[in-house]
């Protein structure tokens, strides 16, 4: 069993559509008790059991912490991605029994923030869900920021705002509406915290202007969840296990050794967490890293993988598992 | 300098021009050779968005090499008690991007850090430079009482008359090193009192 990993046996209660590419899903457990507490901006691994094939997606929990009755994720339907969102969307419906990981954050509240300033770009919003709730419920300081295409894309927009009123700001791109950054960075009372989830080059964005702006690094938090990117097959030589496996063009380097029975670590699946870094013992090639785990140093040595959603490109490769 | 001998003892770097739009500066007595040296290694135009809080001490001395740094405010108190209201005013006032460096002394650098610490900052976040005397603000485990510039070991309780091991052991939130009894079992026992921290 995997770090962290210790699995729970669900139902799914209900399937809500909440816009055309958004559909939000509940689960319950099957034995009718609470589900584990978590706090906002935890996360879940789904398991998507797909004929023969397996894929482990993380998602972050949207409800109210104050509430383990059910927990609920939102899944934004990509097209083009290795299928998991299109498997929810079309396959998922009430009363089909899955199983999930336990909560794991890796993008809490700093409660001794006087204050979170939070912005959130398209989907991204999700941890936010669970993170306002958690402070609402007890008095807490926050301004929330987010960013969507258009209205009618502004996943849960209308919720929050009825929930939250002026605490909420709304920008939408079809409209030239954008951040005032640096004003707002800049304007925010000493102690504050900055949370920021959303695309990549978002989330770039905002940790150069706080760190410009003299944000200090313990202040700025990010969760980016990397999806593992389809790419070109390759064979690797698990040098303790005695195995060489075949990395499929549509499979995870990390998916292709749990096929092979070698099971890991891991929490996160999306290249932030760290638990499931394997050492190279050898390499003949390139890696493509997509992690945001692994300093760039690692990167450019070569000695180090995180299988969740970095791949190879070349002739040999043998990790350390 | 400060040796990490267990983990609470706080040990200090050398203070570091940090991206911001404002800078404030906290020291006492030698602390001021320490933001001077810092200042051969700052951007032009630093200065002008900082505030050096400085006291001086009984000698009184560095105030015209900290004037010629034309920080855009220097402010000249006695002591740290009569800094404080005019240091949580600037705190409680000031936004994200203020930076904030400690120079000087341990009982400073700590009572500062106290402050700054109830104003929302993480003490990771601050600049750190120890300079001067090593005496130790102690709190009285028994007691609680609070003694100021404590150069001995073992120490004799302000408050309670307690002689008292000074421990390593820091506490941030009352800046304070742990004084406890050194001799309960048997109070006719009086280790040799030594200069330990000069």
């Amino acid at each position: 069993m995997s770090t962290g990993t210790t699995k729970l046996d669900v139902v799914v209660s209900d399937v809500v559509p909440v816009n055309e590419l958004v559909t939000r899903f509940h689960f319950r457990r099957r034995d009718g008790e609470l589900l584990p507490t978590f706090s906002g901006g935890a996360h879940v691994v789904v398991e998507m059991r797909d004929g023969d094939r397996t894929r482990l997606n993380p998602y972050s929990l949207m409800g109210s912490p104050l509430d383990t009755r059910e927990y609920a994720i939102s899944v934004r339907r990509d097209d083009v991605g290795r299928g998991g969102s299109l498997f929810m969307h079309r396959q998922v419906k009430p009363g089909l029994e899955m199983v999930i990981s336990y909560p794991v954050n890796l993008f809490s509240l700093d409660l001794r923030a006087k204050k979170h300033l939070m912005l959130a770009g398209g989907i991204g919003i999700t941890p936010f869900m669970a993170q306002t709730a958690q402070l609402a419920g007890v008095g807490g300081n926050f301004e929330l920021h987010y960013t969507c295409r258009t209205a009618s894309l502004g996943t849960y927009a209308d919720v929050l705002r009825e929930r939250y009123g002026n605490r909420v700001r709304l920008y939408h791109d079809d409209r030239e509406e954008r951040i005032d950054l640096d004003r707002l960075l800049s304007s925010q009372p000493l102690g504050t915290h900055l949370y920021v989830c959303g695309p990549a080059g978002m989330i770039n964005w905002v940790r150069d202007r706080a760190a410009a702006l003299g944000w200090p690094p313990e202040t700025v938090h990010f969760e980016h969840f990397a999806a593992p990117q389809p790419g070109a097959p390759f064979d690797v030589t698990l040098a303790v296990s005695g195995k060489t496996i075949h990395v499929g063009e549509q499979q995870s380097l990390l998916e292709a050794m749990e096929a092979a029975g070698v099971d890991p670590p891991y929490l996160c699946r999306g290249g932030v967490c760290g638990q499931c870094e394997t050492n190279v013992i050898s390499h003949d090639g390139k890696f493509i890293h997509s992690d945001h785990w692994l300093s760039e140093e690692d990167h450019r040595a070569g000695c180090k993988i995180m299988p969740c959603v970095s791949r190879f490109e070349g002739r040999s490769l043998v990790l350390e598992r | 300098m400060a040796v990490k001998t267990i983990i609470s003892r706080p040990i200090y770097g050398t203070l570091s021009p940090q991206p911001g739009k404002h800078h404030l500066f906290i020291a006492d007595a030698e602390g001021a050779l320490a933001i001077i040296d810092m200042a051969g290694k700052a951007p032009s135009g630093f200065f002008d968005g900082a505030e050096i809080d400085f006291i001086p001490g009984p000698e009184g001395k560095h105030i015209a090499a900290l004037e010629a740094l034309e920080p855009a405010q220097l402010h000249l108190p006695p002591s740290f008690a009569s800094l404080l209201p005019r240091l949580r005013q600037t705190l409680t006032n000031a936004h994200m991007g203020l930076r904030i460096y400690l120079a000087g002394t341990e009982g400073l650098i700590g009572q500062a850090m106290q402050v700054a610490l109830e104003a929302g900052i993480d003490h990771t976040s601050m600049q750190t430079e120890h300079r001067g005397s090593l005496a130790r603000r102690m709190q009285c485990v028994h007691c609680k009482g609070i003694t100021e510039n404590v150069t001995t070991q073992p120490a004799l309780c302000s408050h309670c008359g307690l002689l008292l091991l000074v421990r390593d052991h820091y506490s941030r939130r009352l800046a304070a090193f742990q004084g406890v009894c050194i001799n309960a079992e048997d109070r006719s026992e009086i280790p040799p009192m030594e200069e330990a921290f000069p």
